[in-house]
């Protein structure tokens, strides 16, 4: 069904259902707004967007408003453009005027309607609000005096992440955004995703910065400071330095790193090399030989580990007892590498760059992330942050030539590359459950059953004559019927619906993730998970078992998947926590 | 308890009439504005006096007659002869009413006031009262369900249920011209067309808005607390023609006495087959339930009404969708007011025609308002719509208690403005008060005189609804502040003609660009203001610098 009507002058036809302001893209009008996002349901909370009904003269909001058959609609008039005007100046008289002091600088949407508005001098009185600034979680910092209370975090913590850490306070002009019960983040459900940052069109929300904490460490000459970067973080972090979305920079990357001062470059995708091992052998344990209950739930976001903890912890024996990838490797860094070089390992200081705000929270989430004897990872900086230090070194990505990793833990095959997306962690466990089966490796090493946004994925896989059923969900919110269905047929004594379930705690898996550049759409998602498949594809090794120092890392020092050794530096336990920890 | 069928409902009805009447019926106005102005020792010394004198007496207490400047009120009807009314009566007086009236048959002339009767015309006159929605307030006991039935009570459920189709209850609405009595006016036809027509056979509700929330005003605690069961037949007849199965009755907290009044009817209701199960034996099913408002003035929005019900923050959402497509727990819902369901079982009782023939215009019908301010006679009024300002201020509130002259009219609340004295020849319909820059909102009317200042006025109101936004908008969040700061440096002497500007600036960014009605009326008590009260303004500001 499709509806016809007018906006200035001219026809336009598009679905039933289409908002005002999408339908006006068809004719070539950006309508002003703040609050609407494309990832979120409309929250109608600025008012900007405001187009006038021909008929009664009315203005209404066409974030929300669907175009009607018949409707006459006017975008813009001088009357609509100073009522916009004057929100956009009303928002300000709200919001700290401290635009060069602010992580969002040249990066918020807020600054960018100031200026297209030239909201340059205002008779307004000054409002803002006096609120402590949060950063009890060390991993995301609330500054709610910054907000402008659009309601994006609060959608996307509420309706799409399912978590409901934020809400708002109070009414009129002293609505702010808090934690529900006013407690702080950390005392909340928050499981520091880290979504409502990547929403956020103001600094009101950012990743706690430890950009300054990690030049300290590199000025230090006693220690020997190593880094590994995630998968998604290096189709996404171009996008700061004027690439198109999805570029992968792996090797700019590595140069960047080694010119900062970094003694060793390594990969998180190693790391997944070497989950896979690990999970995937875990999985054949228990799907095959019955070890275990099914289905097996992954546990590499952190996330979405920290959501079943509060939520879900009726489902810690399904979960894959490994370590998520970057704790893998940090963990390995100060005892394998450490070997090698013969360097002390309290001397080792493990930098990981992820796409992620969790990853912050997890470096320090139980006893097991010091396996190593030290904090396996000691600090945790978002794709944001490393661009930033990157500009700040002065770096050229543009012309700075690609270098390689050093390979002891940085080497890695298409299957952990494609960790980075998605379903990706399904599709790399399933190339090597194969081959742990059947001793052979998959004809194909695609599945695409795996692949896309949809928000649960589900599929059945051949592994040698036997089904397995897998399901992939995305974004937390999409996790609540895939955890009923399993707790349903437990309950009827049913065979699992399923046998392997992927989950991240992201829209689009970690190319998607909290701490990756701004601007996030399903778009920049796709874009990004399409350069990780086309490294997968172009890659000298497709699945995690070929990695030639995957294969040296278990001859020389861990011995098997599972070992005893395995299970002390690269597994973890779980353990049921209260949602508010007051 | 019976369970009424139709037949059993008249049969009782004719019992209630043909029953033995006492010599005397004293009635004693026993809402929260008698309670508040002593009525209960009143009753006391009418009970105390009664039995000691012996006489055939029987004390009823009432709603709310009105009258509420001059409560407590006690009205002694003998032998059937007309009934008298006696105001501002104290124990004391109470004792010498039973003596000499009750028991003596003579008229205490210190006492008396206008009676219900002397008050109001028995036609629909302009200018007169007309009482359709308070027809049994002050009148019958509001907790005996048997004086309801015995006026008529239950008798347009009853028809509705066995003679008519929804869409002939519909078709009466609409002939009958009545529009939302909870300020905006919307037909009321069309909306329960619009929710019968929705989702046929889904789960849908009908929710009572009886969160009365402005400044002045209590037409609708009134109407509750002094005719519950006038508004629970509404409930089940609109419940009947959209197809709903459930309703709630969302009050305000601080009505405690229309709460307790409200569950005790419905549980008379239950009780006697007129509401549950096979309502009047004719396999109609529905029932009510009383929700708590938590005092936020926004939720009298109905969005925001329905998101509190739900139990999430009040706070109002855009529309489309509206309620009847997507309203309770996204099913199809019907929110209407109080006194709009307190119109319905007359309608149908006497006809779409009848009450479209009461009013003018596109206002039909009668309104109910509660006068208050500077006039002798405060109180609760129902005029037909039409009437004017004027006749409302002098004729039937008496003029100002100061003497001096009326300066101006406030209507519609905090969302309304204020209407001078040049105008008051304004017959009151939603068209000609919008015209003004007010509206006719619920029914708050608060009259001022030379002595008021309409800057403290319209701060006073500015205040009022700056502290019930809800916070989601940003222009009506932060407008209302910026503008409220603006007035104030203005009332302190200190502004420019620059800040009368910038108040208009405001003020049309909060009516254009707030999502619902209370941010884009917040301006309308200022606007008014300054539109009819330009030099109480700027004879405040700094002069002008010469240059």
């Amino acid at each position: 069904m499709t509806v016809k009507a007018i906006i200035n002058g001219l026809p336009v036809e598009v679905a039933e259902g289409t908002s005002i302001l999408e339908a006006a893209r068809k004719v070539s009008v950006k309508i002003p707004a703040l609050c609407k996002h494309p990832d979120l349901d409309h929250t109608a909370a600025c008012g900007i967007c405001i187009v006038r009904i021909k008929a009664t003269g009315r203005t209404l909001r066409a974030c929300c408003t669907p175009l009607e058959n018949g409707m006459d609609v006017v975008t813009h008039d001088p009357e609509i453009v100073t009522v916009r005007r004057g929100i956009v100046e009303m928002i300000m008289s709200k919001h700290p005027n401290e635009c060069v002091t602010c992580a969002r600088s040249q990066n918020c949407e807020l600054q960018t309607m100031c200026a297209d508005f030239n909201i340059n001098t205002t008779d307004l009185d000054n409002l803002v609000p006096n609120i402590p600034l949060d950063d009890s979680t060390k991993a995301i910092t609330l500054d709610a005096r910054k907000c402008i209370s659009c309601g994006r975090c609060i959608q996307v913590c509420q309706e799409n992440q399912n978590v409901w850490a934020l809400t708002f306070m109070e009414r009129g002009i002293s609505t702010r955004i808090a934690p529900a019960g006013d407690i702080s983040l950390a005392e909340s459900p928050c499981v520091k995703c880290g979504q409502c940052s990547a929403h956020c069109p103001t600094g009101a929300i950012v990743e706690y910065d430890e950009g300054p904490a990690v030049w300290d460490k590199l000025a230090d000459p006693e220690l020997h400071c190593v880094v590994q970067i995630a998968p998604a973080v290096r189709v996404a972090i171009g996008e700061a330095f004027g690439f198109k979305p999805g570029t992968n920079l792996t090797g700019k990357i590595y140069a960047a790193l080694r010119r900062m001062g970094f003694k060793a470059i390594f990969d998180t995708n190693f790391g997944a090399d070497l989950t896979i091992l690990e999970e995937g052998s875990e999985f054949v344990e228990r799907f095959a030989h019955g070890k275990g209950v099914l289905p097996l739930i992954t546990s590499c976001c952190p996330a979405w580990v920290d959501f079943m903890e509060k939520y879900h912890s009726d489902m810690i024996p399904h979960f894959s007892s490994c370590k998520s990838p970057h704790e893998m490797v940090g963990a390995l860094s100060k005892t394998y590498y450490a070997e090698k070089i013969k360097i002390d390992a309290k001397k080792i200081y493990m930098v990981s760059v992820m796409p992620c705000t969790a990853k912050k929270y997890e470096i320090q989430r139980s006893d097991d992330m010091k396996s190593s004897g030290y904090q396996d990872v000691d600090v945790s900086i978002t794709t944001r942050e490393l661009a930033r230090m990157i500009k700040q070194a002065g770096i050229d990505m543009q012309a700075i030539p690609e270098e390689q990793p050093d390979h002891l833990l940085g080497a890695y095959s298409g299957a952990g590359t494609i960790f980075g997306a998605t379903g990706g962690v399904m599709e790399a466990a399933i190339r090597t459950a194969l081959k742990l089966v059947t001793g052979q490796n998959p004809p194909r090493a695609e599945f695409e059953v795996t692949r896309g946004l949809k928000g649960v994925k589900e599929g059945v896989l051949e592994v040698a004559g036997k089904q397995v059923k897998i399901a992939v969900a995305h974004g937390l919110g999409n996790v609540e019927y895939v955890i009923n269905k399993v707790r349903e047929a437990k309950l009827k004594g049913e065979p699992p619906p399923w046998d392997f379930i992927e989950v991240m705690a992201c829209p689009g898996g970690c190319v998607g993730g909290g701490g990756q550049p701004y601007g996030v759409t399903d778009e920049l998602r796709i874009a990004r998970a399409k350069g990780l498949y086309q490294e997968d594809q172009a890659g000298m090794w497709r699945c995690s078992h070929d990695n030639p120092y995957i294969q040296k890392l278990y001859d020389e020092f861990l011995g098997k998947p599972l070992s005893e050794k395995s299970h002390h530096l690269l597994h973890t336990h779980y353990t049921a926590r209260p949602l508010y920890q007051r | 308890m019976p369970k009424f069928t139709p037949a059993e409902l008249d049969a009782h009805k004719a019992k209630l009439l043909a029953a033995a009447k006492k010599k005397a019926i004293i009635k004693v106005g026993l809402n929260t504005c008698g309670d508040a102005a002593g009525a209960l020792p009143v009753m006391l010394a009418i009970k105390e006096a009664v039995a000691k004198a012996g006489v055939d007496a029987q004390i009823v207490k009432t709603g709310c007659a009105g009258m509420c400047g001059i409560e407590p009120l006690v009205e002694v009807s003998i032998g059937g002869a007309p009934a008298t009314m006696y105001g501002q009566v104290t124990a004391e007086a109470a004792r010498e009413i039973v003596e000499k009236h009750v028991v003596g048959g003579k008229v205490v002339e210190a006492f008396k006031v206008p009676s219900i009767a002397e008050m109001s015309s028995d036609k629909p006159v302009a200018g007169k009262q007309y009482r359709i929605v308070l027809r049994n307030c002050g009148v019958i006991d509001p907790e005996s369900l048997d004086e309801y039935i015995a006026r008529d009570g239950y008798q347009a459920l009853k028809q509705t249920l066995t003679a008519m189709t929804g869409e002939q209850v519909i078709a009466e609405l609409e002939t009958a011209g009545l529009r939302g009595r909870g300020g905006a006016g919307f037909p009321t036809f069309m909306k329960w067309k619009l929710t019968r027509a929705s989702r046929p056979g889904e789960q849908k509700y009908i929710i009572c808005n009886g969160d009365e929330g402005d400044p002045g005003a209590y037409m609708d605690r009134s109407v509750l607390e002094g005719d519950p069961h006038a508004v629970i037949e509404g409930m089940i007849i609109g419940g009947w023609v959209i197809g709903a199965s459930k309703g709630i009755f969302y009050i305000r907290a601080e009505y405690p006495l229309a709460i307790e009044r409200i569950e005790k009817a419905i549980k008379q209701a239950r009780a006697n087959g007129l509401l549950g199960t096979n309502i009047l034996g004719t396999g109609f099913d529905f029932d009510l339930e009383v929700r708590l408002g938590a005092g936020a003035f926004v939720c009298g929005e109905e969005t925001a009404l329905i998101a509190s019900i739900e139990g999430k923050r009040g706070t109002p959402r855009p529309r489309p969708p509206y309620p009847a497509q997507k309203g309770l727990w996204d099913q199809p819902t019907m929110v209407n007011n109080v006194e709009t369901l307190a119109n319905i079982a007359q309608i149908v009782l006497r006809g779409g025609s009848w009450f479209g023939a009461i009013g003018v215009g596109r206002s039909k019908g009668t309104k109910v308002f509660a006068v208050t301010g500077k006039v002798k006679n405060p109180g609760l009024i129902e005029i037909p719509m039409g009437t004017t300002l004027r006749q409302v201020v002098m004729d039937i509130c008496g003029g100002t208690t100061t003497g001096k002259p009326v300066k101006a009219v406030q209507t519609g609340g905090p969302s309304g403005g204020l209407i001078p004295a040049s105008l008051l020849d304004t017959p009151i319909t939603y068209e000609d008060l919008q015209k003004l820059g007010s509206i006719m909102g619920s029914g708050g009317m608060i009259v001022m005189d030379e002595s008021d200042n309409t800057v403290d006025l319209s701060r006073f109101y500015l205040d009022f609804s700056i502290d019930e936004s809800c916070g989601k908008c940003a222009p009506c969040r932060i407008g209302g502040t910026q503008m409220l700061r603006t007035i104030d440096k203005i009332a302190e002497r200190k502004g420019t003609a620059a800040d009368i500007a910038k108040i208009k600036r405001i003020a049309l960014t909060m009516q254009r660009g707030s999502l619902c009605a209370l941010g884009q009326t917040t301006p309308n008590p200022v606007l008014s203001a300054l539109r009819y009260f330009e030099s109480e303004w700027t004879e405040r500001l700094l002069p002008a610098v010469k240059k």
